[in-house]
């Protein structure tokens, strides 16, 4: 019997253990895939500077959007989700004056741009993330979602998954007029 | 009554089923004739109570007994009688309960088709199905019963999700579950092979017939998933790489390398340790999809209510019978030696490339299913691997892998001859070559090297297989089933990859608003959208539009009508989608939201070559049936059946 027979069982042995301390997670409640809240509520949204999208030479950033609310919405061109929430987001943009700022996530610029083309814009204006490092700062967990930043800068709500008309006017119109009458 | 006769059906089923593990592994042990001689009767009782058992959990489902708690969670009265049944399966315990049930069907055949093996051997593969069965119906019995009553009962159900109302998906999980439970047969022959010590040739051609029905099941499975997410959620993809989707396509991946494996080990007797090791991993991989679905443990769209406790259940019976696997493999392993060789430019070694691409892809899709896991455990951040990741990984083994299948089905055992094996090869490319550039010159899209270089090696595909009768024929030899399927297989490779880079590459899809008498131009289609009424189903009503599609000389090609549907008890809206299917293209309506005063806001898509992604896919199925109605397992069913009318033992 020698030793490098046993690597195969070790390889399986050291899986299970990692899944079983997953479940534990889990159940102990430290850790649920399902439902993860943005720790970033109720903070100051995270600072980013990216190339814009439809016209290089430029840059998008979180200081071009001070003292005003804003959407930032994650999305990328091999995302089902980003594709059904896009009639929304064009409704959406047809309707408030609140600017949805898009972060295209690890995508190619061409392809998101002809995406655009082909789809229609509803983005004020669109950075590039082609490496996922605003993604990261900003927690996004996958595409697509969409955060709603106060005037005061802060993040006010997170949405995970598609979003819809309905979810506009039921979680973020609400937030909006809240903070919108009575500015800090 | 159902309900409990239902329960001790399933606890008689638990005690045969440790019978049969017990039984067969003891008796076999020991050779004790009288033991081995219970294991037959055990397995079909065992599979018989299983069957009684899911019948009454279908009665009464039909019967709308909704004091049963699994019933009123996931039927109602006003549910067709035809999904009322599918919905036994619609969620988690009944999908136990038709798990165990499968393997339960797949051990009774073993147990009837086995009769022309040595009685030490079927007995041992018995006895470890026994050992699966027992540990899945604990598991059910413990933590995922399906015959609870609900206190009080409730009046109505709450209905089947409307996701699963539909044709393909009522069939895709039992057959789905025939493929990858069935490769537990492959992991019972091993481990039985491992106990006795004896992994000959004879082995693996015992094996094969099983791996290659059970792999050609889950072929069609997943092919119905696909085509199903396809027509059903609305927005015309085809795979997501989603965890559940890649939990059924890891053990399909080393399925498929396992029944090359098995090819060479049974012709040539090489490579004896590596199928041996494919054979068991196939099968884990398998109960690590049970897992990861069912355990809540990673974020899905297909994923079962969700149970941590039934999830350290499911790991510790994967842990129980994979490293139970691995540690005989460990002890036998060092006995295994092959004594034939082979060189470089052979078939063995074609097959031993494919094994190693095949488990790259599957390593590597494993990988990117449990990274987001692993980080979030390790206190990383959560992140999310997106399909950029799988299809960069999962392209990169598999254009090799296709461009060696092109010389690998010409080359021959031991040694090829490499001069014929040029000018086949380099005529085939030819082929390619042309059709790539006259498919690219038919759909104006965007030449790109990587959808050329594809389709390429996928038209080369399809030529070098078809070549292989045409081969038969001009060296006169008879041409076995096994070559046939393996030929008509490849053909389907090929089908689907001309399939899948036409319909990814070449695409158009436009999200539009449309009021009624507007229309859009799609690919040189005109879709108008003409009215929209109102439709009563049985539990649902929907809103549906008549869309005319007239193309570019101005002829009708056809009238669709995608549906927005709103089920009564759950109130889920689902889109149905208006879909006009050619061999050439397919045109896809599908309704998204009301933007009100009639306007509506629609998806059109225009999808050339689709149809040949299944198309391909089926074939891969239909060759694997083809190689195991091959007369040499024939010739063996037949001498067992000689012997078995012959008294052997006074």
């Amino acid at each position: 019997m020698k030793l490098r027979f046993f690597l195969p069982a070790a390889a399986v042995a050291v899986l299970c253990a990692s899944l079983w301390y997953g479940l534990n997670a889990i159940r102990g409640g430290q850790y649920d895939p399902q439902l993860i809240e943005s720790p970033l509520i109720g903070r100051a949204a995270p600072d980013f500077i990216a190339e814009n999208l439809l016209e290089p030479a430029q840059q998008v950033a979180r200081s071009q959007f001070l003292g005003k609310p804003f959407v930032l919405n994650v999305w990328g061109t091999w995302c089902v989700g980003c594709r059904e929430e896009h009639g929304a987001l064009l409704a959406i943009a047809k309707e408030t004056d609140v600017p949805i700022v898009g972060i295209s996530w690890k995508d190619d610029r061409q392809l998101a741009r002809d995406w655009l083309a082909q789809l229609g814009n509803p983005y004020h204006v669109v950075g590039v993330d082609p490496e996922g490092k605003i993604a990261i700062n900003w927690g996004v967990y996958g595409a697509p979602e969409s955060f709603l930043v106060g005037a005061d800068g802060r993040v006010l709500h997170k949405r995970i998954g598609p979003m819809t008309l309905d979810i506009w006017h039921q979680d973020f119109v609400p937030l909006l007029k809240k903070t919108g009458s009575s500015p800090q | 009554m159902t309900a409990e006769l239902g329960q001790i059906a399933l606890i008689l089923a638990l005690c045969l089923a440790l019978g049969q593990a017990v039984f067969g592994l003891i008796g076999a042990g020991f050779g004790w004739g009288n033991w081995m001689a219970a294991v037959r009767p055990a397995t079909l009782g065992q599979a018989g109570f299983v069957i009684l058992a899911f019948l009454l959990l279908v009665s009464a489902f039909v019967g709308n007994d909704f004091s049963v708690q699994y019933v009123a969670l996931n039927s109602n009265s006003e549910l067709p009688t035809f999904y009322r049944v599918a919905a036994v399966w619609g969620a988690h315990e009944g999908s136990m309960l038709l798990w165990v049930l499968i393997l339960a069907l797949w051990s009774a055949a073993v147990a009837l088709l086995s009769r022309s093996l040595p009685e030490t051997f079927s007995s041992r593969v018995l006895g470890v199905l026994g050992i699966i069965s027992s540990g899945i119906l604990l598991f059910i019995l413990l933590t995922s019963n399906p015959f609870l009553r609900a206190v009080p009962a409730p009046f109505d159900g709450n209905d089947l999700n409307p996701l699963l109302q539909d044709f393909a998906l009522t069939i895709h999980p039992p057959i789905l579950y025939t493929g990858y439970v069935g490769f537990a047969v492959a992991f019972a022959f091993a481990c039985a092979a491992m106990i006795e010590g004896k992994l000959d040739q004879t082995w693996a051609r015992w094996t094969r017939p099983w791996t290659t029905v059970a792999w050609l099941f889950l072929t069609i499975g997943i092919t119905l998933g696909s085509w199903w997410a396809y027509y059903e959620l609305g927005w015309g993809g085809w795979w997501m790489w989603d965890p559940v989707e890649n939990a059924s396509f890891m053990p399909w991946l080393a399925g498929t390398a396992l029944i090359h494996s098995l090819a060479v080990t049974e012709k040539r007797g090489l490579f004896r340790n590596w199928t041996l090791l494919l054979a068991l991993f196939t099968f884990s991989l398998s109960l690590l999809g049970t897992f990861l679905v069912r355990s809540g443990i990673i974020v899905s769209v297909h994923a079962f209510a969700s149970d941590p406790l039934r999830g350290i259940f499911i790991l510790g019976l994967l842990a129980v019978f994979i490293l139970g696997a691995l540690t005989l493999y460990a002890w036998r392993a060092g006995q295994l030696r092959s004594d034939a060789g082979f060189e470089w430019w052979s078939r063995e070694c074609f097959l031993l490339l494919n094994n190693v691409l095949l488990v790259i892809a599957a390593v590597l899709i494993l990988l990117g299913t449990l990274y987001p896991l692993m980080l979030a455990l390790m206190k990383l951040g959560t992140i999310s691997v997106g399909p950029p990741y799988f299809q960069l990984v999962f392209l990169i083994p598999v254009l090799p892998l296709i461009a060696l299948l092109i010389i690998g089905m010409h080359s021959a055992w031991k040694r090829a001859r490499i001069a014929p094996l040029r000018q086949r090869v380099v005529t085939c490319l030819i082929v390619g070559a042309l059709g790539a550039i006259a498919l690219s010159f038919v759909y104006t899209g965007r030449v790109r090297a990587m959808v050329l270089i594809g389709l390429l090696l996928a038209i080369a595909t399809m030529a070098s297989a078809a070549w292989v009768p045409f081969d038969y024929r001009q060296r006169r030899v008879p041409m076995p089933r096994g070559a046939l399927g393996m030929a008509i297989a490849h053909f389907g490779v090929g089908l689907f990859a001309v399939g899948a880079a036409v319909a990814s590459a070449y695409q158009i899809e436009r999200d539009v608003s449309l009021a009624p008498g507007q229309s859009a131009n799609v690919a040189g289609y005109e879709f108008r959208y003409v009215t929209m009424r109102s439709v009563e189903g049985p539990n649902y009503h929907a809103r549906e539009a008549d869309v005319v599609i007239t193309d570019a000389q101005g002829g009708l090609v056809t009238t669709l009508h995608p549906q927005k549907r709103t089920y009564l008890v759950q109130q889920q809206p689902m889109t149905e989608a208006g879909i006009d299917v050619s061999w050439k293209r397919d045109l896809f309506v599908a309704l998204g939201e009301d933007l009100g005063n009639g306007a509506w806001s629609m998806r059109l898509q225009y999808k050339p070559l689709i149809r040949y992604l299944w198309l391909g896919s089926l074939l891969m199925a239909f060759g694997g049936l083809m190689a195991t109605t091959d007369r040499r397992y024939r010739t063996e069913l037949a001498q067992a059946r000689a012997e078995t009318t012959v008294p052997v033992r006074p």
